[in-house]
């Protein structure tokens, strides 16, 4: 176990088999992941879709009734507070899913900027167990414990019905894993999620369904090249070195960030996320340091990781643009080793689409 | 899995099988299962001097990095490149998945590592 933003976490299941199992799972079958640690804002209000647009980069009015999108909050410097999926659940009624780690940060910085609209904002998140079921089995193992007709639930779309037994409880399909998958919202008590994680264990035991944990969400996240707080995204990071550009919609209404993303973009950009892969033997790791060919240092490596089902070591960095062309040569400090990385096109895994 | 009567441990979980003059060297069962699934071992090169207690190579697993320590000093005779290819061997077999072969310079170090039943109680303490 781990310490998580205040929550003990396994960073893997060891009796089931261990990570590197919980990885291929996920992208062969389906695993199963304790993610309640997540936070919740409910922002409701006969201003909240304004209130909504102002915190949130997206542009939320594009939002259907039952529909979600990826999002970011930010600082007036264009940074990032945090990242997080916006749903829309009704006219006036939103809900934010958001990180562990920046929970408090988040809801008091959420409650101070939409005050100044006709809505409220609460921190619901204790109500509720958060269970994500990924994988390309996912959805047949779902299936056996709710009247929702999963097949008609577009991606980043969600409905309410019964799961396990328990009414209107909210079913989305997303997840953080670059696979298929769902997440569906549980009453947080003891007994109540308990059972509806041991019913989903035994619902995707025929399809070798096991618990993940927080290590093979991460290695799932980063073949995905999805942006983890604290590492792609920060408050010293802003929208456009993160290359989250198709998630930032500057023509939509005022937001907070916007004026200054406007000012970076027309500056020009002094570094740019990447994706690297390791011509040589290593593995490039968190804060490892980049360097060029002619030994200069050039950036920082943000996650890397020994990627379990492409089997290859990979890294997200930040170097400056004139080093981010595909198949750019650099060198990662490793230890004593300067290990060769090429630039390749991210994400590293898509899934391959349904037939 | 048993730890071997005829091998020595570190507190750093590292074996050594001593066998004359020469020494074998690995990870230890519950190193292994600490690390979880290995992916990388590096290795020193052959011919390298080694210090007791200081380290010759660095261990793998997806999650982590761990160093290797030299149970003892000398001179490193053969290094185990199929762990190259396969790194998983150690997961699998600790005990017989050896890392490197030593030529031993000062065999009274020996005298302080951990007999197999001192080792065991050991990791039940840490546990």
């Amino acid at each position: 176990m781990v310490d998580f933003g205040g929550w003990d976490m396994p960073v893997e299941y060891p009796a089931t088999g261990g990570l590197m199992k919980e990885h291929l799972a996920v992208r062969t079958g389906v695993g199963i992941f304790d993610v309640s640690h997540m936070g919740d804002i409910h922002i409701r209000g006969p201003q909240a879709l304004d209130a909504v647009q102002w915190i949130s980069m997206n542009d939320a009015s594009k939002l259907q009734e039952g529909q979600a999108h990826y999002s970011a909050l930010l600082y007036p410097e264009g940074t990032f507070v945090d990242d997080v999926i916006v749903h829309k659940m009704g006219p006036n009624d939103y809900l934010l899913v958001i990180n562990a780690g920046t929970r408090e940060k988040d809801y008091e910085w959420v409650r101070k900027n939409v005050n100044r609209f006709r809505c409220h904002a609460d921190d619901v998140g204790d109500y509720y167990t958060q269970i994500a079921i990924q994988g390309p089995k996912a959805e047949a193992t779902l299936q056996k414990l709710t009247d929702v007709p999963l097949a008609q639930i577009r991606n980043y779309w969600f409905r309410h019905g019964t799961v396990c037994g328990l009414p209107n409880t909210l079913v989305a399909r997303t997840g953080y894993t670059a696979e298929d998958g769902f997440e569906i919202y549980v009453p947080s008590d003891v007994p109540t999620s308990e059972r509806v994680w041991n019913e989903v264990m035994e619902a995707g035991k025929e399809f070798g369904v096991i618990p993940c944990g927080l290590g093979a969400r991460n290695t799932l996240r980063l073949e995905g090249k999805m942006a983890l707080y604290g590492h792609e995204i920060s408050d010293t990071i802003n929208v456009w070195e993160a290359a989250l550009d198709r998630y930032c919609k500057m023509e939509k209404s005022n937001f907070i960030g916007r004026a200054a993303l406007e000012k970076a973009k027309a500056a020009g950009l002094q570094r740019i996320l990447i994706g690297l892969e390791a011509v040589d033997r290593g593995i490039p790791r968190d804060g490892y340091k980049v360097f060029d060919r002619a030994d200069k240092e050039i950036g920082c490596v943000t996650s890397g990781s020994y990627a379990p089902f492409l089997k290859k070591s990979i890294a997200l960095a930040y170097v400056p643009p004139a080093e981010s062309e595909i198949g750019n040569e650099v060198f990662v400090q490793v230890r004593s080793e300067k290990v060769k990385c090429k630039v390749v096109p991210t994400p590293f895994y898509k899934r391959p689409k349904k037939p | 899995m048993p730890y071997p009567k005829d091998y020595k441990y570190t507190k750093e979980h590292e074996w050594i099988h001593v066998q004359g003059n020469t020494a074998t060297v690995g990870i230890t069962d519950h190193a292994q299962e600490s690390l979880g699934d290995i992916v990388f071992v590096e290795l020193p090169k052959v011919g390298a001097q080694i210090e007791a207690g200081k380290s010759f190579g660095t261990v793998e697993s997806v999650k982590a990095v761990s160093e290797l320590y030299a149970p003892a000093s000398g001179k490193v005779t053969a290094v185990n490149e199929e762990l190259n290819q396969s790194p998983e061997t150690v997961n699998k077999n600790a005990h017989q998945a050896w890392i490197i072969k030593l030529e031993l310079s000062n065999p009274k170090e020996l005298d302080s590592l951990l007999a197999p039943a001192q080792y065991e109680a050991y990791i039940a303490e840490e546990k």
